[in-house]
């Protein structure tokens, strides 16, 4: 496929780790962003091409992982009345709430569908207009145009009868919080590429020249992440903190700046809660007043919700790269993807997810495991 | 396992607790089905080889026969490729058809929907029939009952077919060994897209076609080119490649090693997946087989089925290693390795 299998060869990548290797002296701690790459990584096994000097980070850049447990909570408590279809990414149905996941709620009876935009949720609206349409808008900056775009929409339209139970993170706001973290590790970032190409890379310049390190925009193919890992490399080797673009072929300085006019118009800044990170202010998106009628959460009384996250789930380091998804004491055991505890062992995106799914530290398995051999380094 | 059924163990199997009600999951094909048949299903009839195959074998006096169920649910009924009257034939013979049986008969159980057009039907049938005459079986038996409106998603089918096994012909993950070359008999993941671009409503630039065809003819001609050597077939219907591969590295207690580049997969169906984030490897198909055979006779196999016109596309896509046993893995295109699981249910289109 044009554009896909190019950024897959083989003989390119074995160049591209090898000029890594050439670059490095001595040890350096990156962490990708986005969940998209994380699973990039695992599953073509990047991770084993990099010389041990080069630690990956996975980090927080999951939608599916970090949306808190109540809003998971308030999504289960509206699907499961009567008079609403509750829309939503395939992705979401599978995560635990305190009691259930979507799956759950679905088989007892709740009108639960797999949307693929919000647009086919407002579609929907229009088709049943006796029915109550919620979409679950939830995501970083990407998936955040369409959202906004849905529910300029249903106002034009006069709708009453669609809202949206919204849960919106940014990327920027995560990336201080972890850089201002005691415990941080991070030397160098890698930026998510198709958050970017929505909002561009002038939020990344202030914080690379504040807090002093390198943040690459990367892509998601194996090439591209090789070439943001050598560009990080070659920054931290240098002594230099820029942002740099690796991925110009979707990515620009000033992002698309009708979809950023669009978001403005629709969505204000407020404090998020970041599941298992906890509140981190100014980050995330609410609906502005002109728009609050279409929240979900203002239609419908969601006053009962008592969250109750399992004492065992550590996702919330893992999600700041303090702990491998295979450090966890409930990884494997108590936590798989059927039994998930937290969010980051179902979504596609998630660390612990890619690294059960793509093979990483079986303890049931014997020592000449792939999958021991395939062991992440550790810093 | 066990058996006999332990009333005590089925009543309330363990795997099982998790799931107070019957989700979508249960009917994936992946380790949620699998928990289904190995905790309530085979303890309850006493089946103690239950993962073994496509169909099982029974010896009558002077042969040994093979038989099959399989029911069919599909919406749209009629779709790019295909129809659930094609699928109603052709997916229970090709169960046969990868234990090496020859199908003969199959019986046709209809539960239709109230309401559904009658013009629907007929051509429902009409598809049955004509696919029953390209696999060369006859209807020999059936039944039909109507449900109320609302209870069912226009026809439900169940097919049972009855077929024979050719004396000698022994095909089954038991006969798989370390040394076994896999060969897959051409592109996978197309009937899986094909459902899914018209289920979801999505436009992709090409139309993907099922692949849905029966394979007895192939396999017929796999037995002569293979002999003693053609170890085991399987056909990766829903759960794709990655189950069934699964299954009999389960099954037969080896590791299957899979050179990711090798695996076929037309361009239109890479686009459809990389655009839901779905992979290839877990798509359904209902035209392709998977063969195991031995190393030494894996060329004339593959000339063998590259020859057929259901095998053009046939390559090469791994081998059979002893360790770690039950466990498959995949070369990544850039030279990494990782483990290919079992699917859990339903694949899940994602976010972003």
């Amino acid at each position: 496929m044009k554009y896909l299998a190019e950024f897959r060869d083989s003989a390119l990548a074995q160049r591209l780790a090898a000029e890594i290797r050439r670059l490095v002296t001595r040890r350096w701690v990156l962490m990708e962003v986005c969940g998209g790459q994380t699973h990039s990584i695992i599953r073509n096994g990047i991770d084993q091409l990099l010389p041990p000097e080069v630690t990956l980070i996975h980090g927080p850049g999951c939608p599916v992982c970090v949306t808190p447990l109540a809003l998971i909570d308030k999504a289960l408590a509206i699907a499961a009345r009567p008079e609403v279809i509750f829309c939503s990414f395939g992705d979401m149905l599978r995560v635990p709430g305190s009691q259930k996941d979507l799956f759950r709620v679905k088989s007892e009876g709740g009108d639960v569908r797999v949307v693929y935009s919000p647009l086919d949720a407002l579609a929907l609206a229009r088709q049943h207009p006796d029915r109550q349409v919620v979409f679950f808008g939830i995501g970083f900056e990407t998936t955040a145009p369409a959202n906004a775009m849905a529910v300029v929409q249903a106002k034009r339209l006069g709708l009453k009868n669609f809202s949206m139970l919204i849960s919106h993170v940014l990327v920027p706001p995560a990336i201080e919080a972890i850089l201002r973290s005691p415990a941080n590790r991070v030397q160098a970032f890698l930026a998510a590429g198709h958050v970017c190409s929505v909002m561009g890379y002038w939020q990344y310049v202030p914080l690379a020249q504040r807090y002093g390190v390198p943040i690459v925009v990367t892509g998601f193919e194996p090439l591209d992440i090789l070439e943001g890992i050598r560009r990080a490399v070659a920054q931290l080797e240098e002594g230099r903190a820029e942002v740099e673009n690796a991925y110009p072929r979707a990515v620009t300085y000033e992002g698309n700046r009708p979809a950023q006019a669009l978001l403005d118009e629709v969505f204000e800044l407020t404090d998020r809660a970041w599941r298992g990170m906890g509140v981190i202010p100014n980050s995330g998106w609410r609906l502005r007043p002109a728009y609050r009628e279409f929240d979900a959460e203002v239609r419908f009384d969601l006053a009962e919700i008592q969250p109750q996250e399992s004492p065992l789930c550590r996702s919330g380091d893992v999600l700041q790269g303090r702990l491998k998804p295979t450090e966890c004491p409930a990884f494997g055991k108590q936590c798989t993807p059927r039994t998930p505890l937290g969010a980051t062992m179902v979504s596609s995106e998630g660390a612990c997810a890619a690294y059960y799914n793509y093979g990483r530290l079986m303890p049931e398995h014997s020592a000449d495991d792939p999958r021991l051999l395939a062991q992440p380094q550790r810093a | 396992m066990s058996s006999f059924a332990d009333p005590g163990a089925w009543a309330c199997p363990l795997p099982l607790r998790d799931y107070p009600s019957v989700v979508i999951g249960h009917g994936g094909g992946g380790k949620l089905t699998a928990e289904l048949i190995a905790h309530l299903f085979a303890p309850a009839f006493g089946l103690a080889d239950h993962a073994l195959g496509d169909a099982a074998i029974v010896e009558l006096a002077g042969g040994r026969l093979a038989i099959a169920t399989d029911s069919f649910v599909v919406r749209p009924l009629f779709f790019p490729g295909g129809s659930i009257g094609e699928l109603a034939v052709n997916g229970t013979t090709n169960d046969l058809a990868m234990m090496g049986a020859k199908p003969v008969y199959l019986t046709a159980s209809f539960i239709i929907e109230e309401g559904l057009s009658m013009d629907a039907l007929a051509a429902v049938v009409g598809r049955m029939a004509q696919a029953a005459q390209r696999a060369n079986v006859r209807v020999i038996a059936g039944d039909t009952k109507v449900v109320e409106r609302g209870h069912g998603d226009g026809v439900f089918i169940n097919t049972t077919g009855v077929g024979v096994v050719p004396l000698g012909v022994d095909l089954g993950p038991q006969r798989v060994r370390p040394g076994d070359v896999v060969l897959i008999s051409g592109a996978i993941g197309n009937h899986g897209m094909a459902i899914m671009s018209v289920r979801e409503g999505l436009q992709f630039e090409a139309d993907i076609l099922s692949d849905t065809a029966p394979l007895y003819d192939l396999v017929a001609a796999l037995i002569e080119a293979g002999g003693e050597a053609l170890h085991a077939l399987r056909d990766p219907t829903r759960g794709g490649l990655a189950a069934v591969l699964n299954e009999v590295a389960a099954a037969a207690g080896v590791c299957i090693r899979v050179d990711e580049r090798a695996v076929p997969v037309d361009a239109t169906v890479q686009a459809a997946c990389e655009m839901l984030g779905l992979d290839p490897f877990y798509v359904a198909n209902e035209g392709k087989l998977v063969a195991f055979v031995a190393a030494e006779r894996a060329g004339d196999v593959l000339a063998r089925m590259r020859a057929h016109p259901l095998g053009q596309r046939a390559a090469i896509i791994g081998q059979v290693l002893a360790q770690p046993a039950g466990v498959v893995t995949v070369q990544t295109a850039i030279g990494g390795t990782r483990i290919l699981p079992m699917p859990l249910g339903e694949q899940l289109p994602r976010i972003c």
